[in-house]
């Protein structure tokens, strides 16, 4: 309720905004931002975190982009970028996009087709040993992509095995940039070549990364500005006190909670702050391999417990969105109404009941107040995934599951979820693009190497092939929230809200528009100005 | 004196090979190796593309070899590539090391400034107000954590003067170089100077009691003689020691102060570096550090025959 009246008064600002008398945008001016940490290489098709896209986008160029104007990513709002125009043959399986001519990198070298090909080949695994990156996180994205043809220098034909009605969309991520065939994947990874508004100067770990405008951005008159400036301040204190003092023009994305929200507000009067969802949730990964949770009805009795309300008043002051598997609706494109959610295991808004439930479920195995069953929760061993982990422990204690924090280092995080040598736990997963196909083949299809938890449903395998290829929206929506649905009675992977978090900037700083179904595809810079 | 010095300096080069063989076997016994960390970081867990960072890294290779490349190339003056990122580790060392030193150099300096002075004051004005004050001082110096006595500093900057002490690569010149590491040097050295304070009044103490002070006095020595040129210079020795434990320990100091203010020094490359598991800098960074450790004693100990000519270095 309380984000949706943050999202009203965010709408209400932007309609007064655009009401406004049109200013005219002035050219110059360095946009300087702190960053959270070190972004862990600058190759974003090599990276799956916010920390790399928000800083290296503006470096890059994609064949097809989310409008930037649209507070909503959605397939309806995708503009042109290196490609001028595309169209798919009759059978809907080759996508063929007309490429912008007089592109260069960089570097100088020209643009072609041959970059387009090389790109999608290494990424969806076509190349064996591709020299442009050394691993592919999103794999998965392209299981559908049967080949990558040119047609001389200027155009490209994406071959489909069958019919996808998202595939556009996920070529409309930041993380789908055109990488040059020319330049090695090590250059890539440490000062990137791009044909984006933006060039990269410099990466100095722990320092700063710096950007400059490209004089040969494709796109004339754009950037406004002569330079982009991040430095790498990992204190969040530090960073947030940098931006009340004038020394940052905005804030990291999504870096002010609401409990700092006032704080900030109050010591920077003329900051602009806008509350949105990133699309990234909490859940819950269950070994359901090994015991106890390979009972399906002590799977049951974790989600009986959930109160998802007290999850967001704690975390959030209750700002946290209550979702399925995708994220729900205002925001998110797909997700299911409130009503068909509060049906849901996990969702139940009577969670005294559900609890009942879950301890009657729990006294029929032989459990009870004294004698609780003893697991462990693991999670990374960082605050924002500890502190849900934590109030999960709390809610478990109310149907007799006594349960251990295990807090585990982030370098064996993946590797111990993989072995599977954990009971339960605490996981936070962003979704790139809000489209079914990007959240469920990448956490929930059986072949995926990011569907942690090994979670295999035949049917649900099916389900989502059907909705990927199902070309009617409302039809597609339908399979999804059954999708949605299924996932839920599973405890695939119960999700205990979708964070909203705060981004500010100062108010002069013009052109800012932050998207409120993804955090990772609207970082290009080129319509920020400073009216100053 | 002569074969004292050769004999310090092979125990140097033995204590450093130690270190060498220490830190090389203690990172391979961490769980979690760099491939794993830099696949996690994509959130992902594909053994084939896992395999080839290890391979392309060496990482296969025995430990034995993988020791030996390590300490030829040290040798040599090759310190590697730094695996994250991909860089010669030498390239990503040596613009910290300056950065880290003058920190440093600039919280040693303001703790012997603040902490001897006050202590001989103290001492020589014992049980008066002025010495439960600085006994509070200093009291308060060693148990205020670094990173709250930073941030309450970086706070009350924005509060007072509207803006924070950000570290700026391209400020140059003295003046600007010091404002800019002034308050980050300061947190870090009040801890430094508390126990400055504290040992070079006890040390004062136990000096102005004994015989040569009251003969000095007797003599008709003025105070300030007495307690500067007479017990001062004995009471030293101890504080000296300590500066010198104090500086190599300045290392730990730094990680929380460099990480608060943001000052890209070696510390918190240090710590970034352990937690990528990134061998090749925190192999070559630990053994910076232990060099700096073994010549800082080094000094120390030739510092004490200036301080006190009864001490000589037997042959």
């Amino acid at each position: 309720m309380r984000t949706s009246m943050a999202f009203l008064a965010t709408i209400v600002a932007a309609l007064a905004a655009a009401a406004s008398p049109a200013l005219a945008q002035k050219a110059g001016g360095t946009l300087r931002i702190p960053h959270r940490e070190n972004p862990p290489s600058a190759s974003i098709l090599e990276e799956s975190t916010i920390s790399v896209v928000e800083p290296f986008m503006a470096v890059f160029s994609n064949l097809v982009l989310f409008d930037p104007n649209e507070k909503v990513n959605s397939p309806d709002h995708i503009v042109p970028d290196l490609a001028e125009s595309w169209s798919y043959d009759d059978s809907k399986t080759k996508l063929t996009f007309k490429l912008r001519q007089g592109v260069k990198w960089h570097d100088g070298q020209p643009f072609t087709a041959k970059d387009v090909k090389c790109t999608f080949d290494a990424v969806a695994g076509f190349d064996a040993n591709p020299t442009i990156i050394r691993k592919s996180p999103r794999k998965i994205w392209y299981i559908n992509l049967k080949d990558v043809t040119t047609n001389g220098d200027y155009e490209v034909t994406f071959d489909l095995k069958r019919p996808q009605a998202s595939f556009l969309s996920m070529l409309a991520s930041g993380y789908a940039p055109i990488y040059s065939c020319h330049v090695d994947g090590r250059i890539m990874r440490t000062k990137p070549i791009g044909t984006g508004p933006f060039k990269m100067v410099e990466y100095k770990r722990n320092d700063v990364i710096k950007l400059v405008r490209n004089p040969d951005y494709w796109k004339k008159g754009r950037p406004y500005l002569d330079a982009i400036e991040m430095k790498i301040v990992p204190n969040r204190g530090t960073r947030t006190l940098g931006f009340q003092s004038g020394e940052f023009d905005m804030t990291f994305d999504s870096d002010v909670s609401f409990p700092m929200l006032k704080d900030v507000m109050n010591q920077k009067k003329d900051a602009v702050c806008e509350a949105r969802p990133t699309n990234v949730g909490s859940n819950i990964l269950i070994n359901r391999d090994a015991p106890p949770f390979d009972n399906p009805e002590i799977r049951k009795v974790l989600t009986d417990t959930i109160d998802v309300k007290a999850f967001s008043e704690i975390l959030s002051q209750g700002h946290n969105l209550d979702g399925a598997a995708m994220l729900p609706p205002p925001y998110g494109v797909w997700g299911m109404p409130k009503e068909m959610l509060a049906s849901l295991p996990g969702h139940s808004p009577d969670i005294a009941k559900s609890r009942a439930e879950g301890q009657a479920i729990m006294k029929k195995l032989g459990y009870g107040p004294d004698k609780p069953l003893k697991i462990k929760v693991a999670t990374r061993n960082i605050a924002i995934y500890r502190d849900p982990a934590v109030i999960l422990i709390d809610q478990l204690k109310q149907v007799y599951i006594d349960a251990e924090l295990e807090p585990i280092d982030s370098s064996v995080w993946y590797n111990k979820i993989a072995k599977k040598d954990y009971q339960i736990g605490m996981n936070l997963t962003g979704v790139a693009v809000d489209d079914p196909d990007v959240n469920f083949y990448e956490n929930y299809y059986s072949k995926s190497e990011r569907n942690y938890t090994g979670y295999n449903n035949p049917e649900v395998d099916k389900l989502i092939d059907q909705q990927s290829a199902e070309p009617d929206q409302a039809k597609r929506k339908q399979i999804v929230w059954e999708i949605e649905k299924k996932l839920a009675e599973d405890v695939a992977r119960p999700m205990i809200g979708y964070n909203v978090d705060n981004t500010c900037w100062d108010s002069h700083l013009k052109g800012v528009k932050l998207q409120v179904n993804s955090i990772y595809n609207a970082w290009r810079y080129e319509d920020y100005w400073f009216d100053r | 004196m002569g074969a004292y010095l050769v004999r310090r300096l092979l125990l140097m080069a033995v204590t450093l090979i130690g270190i060498s063989i220490l830190i090389f076997i203690m990172l391979r016994l961490v769980p979690g190796n760099i491939a794993d960390i830099l696949v996690n970081a994509s959130g992902m867990s594909d053994e084939q593309d896992k395999a080839r960072i290890v391979h392309e890294l060496g990482l296969d290779k025995p430990l034995a070899e993988q020791y030996w490349q390590w300490v030829d190339g040290l040798a040599h003056g090759d310190l590697g590539y730094a695996y994250v990122s991909e860089r010669p580790a030498w390239e990503e060392i040596a613009p910290r090391i300056p950065i880290s030193a003058k920190l440093a150099g600039m919280a040693i300096f303001f703790a012997v400034l603040i902490g001897v002075p006050l202590g001989v004051a103290s001492a020589v004005r014992q049980n008066t107000g002025l010495d439960y004050l600085l006994r509070v001082f200093s009291l308060s110096g060693l148990s205020f954590p670094s990173f709250w006595l930073g941030l309450l500093v970086l706070m009350a900057s924005v509060q007072w003067f509207g803006k924070i002490p950000i570290y700026d690569s391209d400020a140059h010149g003295f003046f600007n170089q010091v404002s800019m590491l002034a308050l980050p040097a300061i947190v870090v050295g009040f801890r430094s100077s508390a126990l400055i304070m504290r040992l070079t009044r006890s040390s004062m103490l136990e000096v102005l009691r004994q015989d040569y002070v009251r003969t000095a006095r007797s003599k008709g020595a003025t105070n300030a003689s007495v307690n500067y040129n007479h017990a001062l210079r004995n009471a030293l020795l101890p504080v000296v020691t300590v500066i010198g434990i104090e500086a190599a320990f300045l290392v730990g100091g730094l990680i929380v102060t460099e990480t608060v203010f943001n000052i890209p020094g070696i510390a918190r490359f240090l710590v970034e570096a352990i937690l990528w598991r990134d061998y090749p800098i925190v192999q070559n960074l630990v053994m910076l550090i232990a060099f700096v450790v073994v010549m800082v004693n080094f000094l120390v100990d030739m510092a004490y025959m200036v301080l006190d000519p009864r001490i000589k270095f037997a042959d």
